[in-house]
């Protein structure tokens, strides 16, 4: 008798196996894109509207008696948002030019400026704040809630929100001058 | 003798008394290196990349060491400490991430998809070194001659009718 060429069955993965496995890899990939897509964003630009945040401040260094501000308590006015550390210098080559600009628009009523303390720790941040005379509203950005906000890539980072809440200049890096902060503000004002 | 007895009580308590106002007014002892760095090697330098904040040596990092070891003199426990450093600097100050939302994917991922792994090259080693066995050629081959027997079989039982 001749054999004959019977093939043996063949015992695949389940379809429900398959699926549950393809899906899993779907999913990875999607998460993997959107966290890769996040992390290559840069810092927010002009143009952006900024959501609205909230910050406690410093005692001592509060706005208008309150010890914790909202950005939205300030829509009808241009914010300064500065965020600095005790342990940066380049922070403190435009800290008096900072002090100098709030003394000059603190009176206005139309410009506040809020100094945001980048992972600090309060003892070094109040030495830093009183050795350079800082008088505006400042305080630590607890949990860097704010800073990611703003997506920060280091310190000092300084960020120019207009009246409507859009976000008009970021500035990277300190100031050279009173006269530059000005530049920025005064335009915004008109 | 019942006197002295009660007498040697009396020192005993007194001098209890006295011992104890001595020690509540010693100042707690500092927490050592290891100490602080036993709590500092489960964060990371909010500000440094990937560095431990043990081994950070930046003088943020030195601070932040210095709180540390204050926190600990104060009778701070170690996850009161931690979880200090995430208020005030996020989640992300964590040398572990915690175990909420989708953080789960890192701890289950990894030993899944190892095993997962392991099954498979299981199954591939299996399938590579099993010889295939006599027996299975032959039983197929018997199967197909029962049929062609069973079939020739039928065909004279009808030639016969």
């Amino acid at each position: 008798m001749t054999e004959s060429t019977t093939s043996v069955p063949r015992r695949g993965v389940p379809l429900w196996v398959q699926i549950i496995v393809w899906i899993s890899l779907l999913g990875l990939l999607v998460i993997v894109a959107v966290e890769l897509n996040r992390s290559q964003q840069g810092q927010v630009g002009p143009g952006a509207k900024i959501s609205n945040f909230s910050m406690p401040l410093f005692s001592g260094y509060n706005w208008n008696g309150q010890s914790q501000i909202h950005l939205s308590d300030f829509r009808g006015k241009v914010v300064m948002v500065n965020f600095w550390a005790s342990w940066c210098k380049p922070c403190e080559q435009e800290a008096d030019d900072l002090e100098q600009a709030w003394q000059f628009y603190k009176n206005d009523g139309r410009v506040v400026f809020i100094g945001a303390d980048y992972v600090d720790t309060e003892p070094e941040a109040r030495a830093y704040l009183a050795k350079f005379g800082i008088t505006f509203a400042n305080g630590p950005d607890l949990g860097t809630s704010v800073s990611q906000l703003f997506r920060i890539k280091g310190v000092p980072e300084t960020y120019f929100i207009d009246q409507q809440g859009v976000l008009q200049y970021a500035q990277i890096g300190p100031f050279s001058s009173v006269d530059e902060i000005k530049s920025i503000i005064n335009p915004m004002l008109k | 003798m019942k006197r002295l007895f009660w007498v040697s009580i009396l020192i005993f308590i007194i001098a209890s008394f006295f011992t104890s106002i001595a020690l509540a007014q010693q100042p707690a002892p500092t927490p050592s290196d290891d100490q602080v760095n036993q709590i500092a090697h489960q964060l990371y330098c909010p500000v440094c990349a990937n560095t431990p904040l043990d081994v950070c040596p930046t003088d943020a990092c030195r601070q932040w060491r210095d709180l540390i070891r204050q926190q600990l003199a104060q009778g701070w426990t170690e996850d009161q400490i931690k979880q200090y450093f995430v208020e005030q600097y996020g989640v992300r100050v964590l040398a572990e991430p915690p175990e909420t939302g989708i953080n789960w994917l890192i701890y289950i991922l990894p030993p899944a998809i190892i095993l997962a792994g392991a099954f498979i090259l299981f199954r591939a080693l299996r399938m590579w070194t099993k010889p295939i066995s006599a027996s299975a050629v032959s039983g197929s081959n018997e199967d197909a001659f029962k049929d062609e027997y069973v079939a020739r079989l039928e065909e004279e039982l009808k030639k016969r009718k």
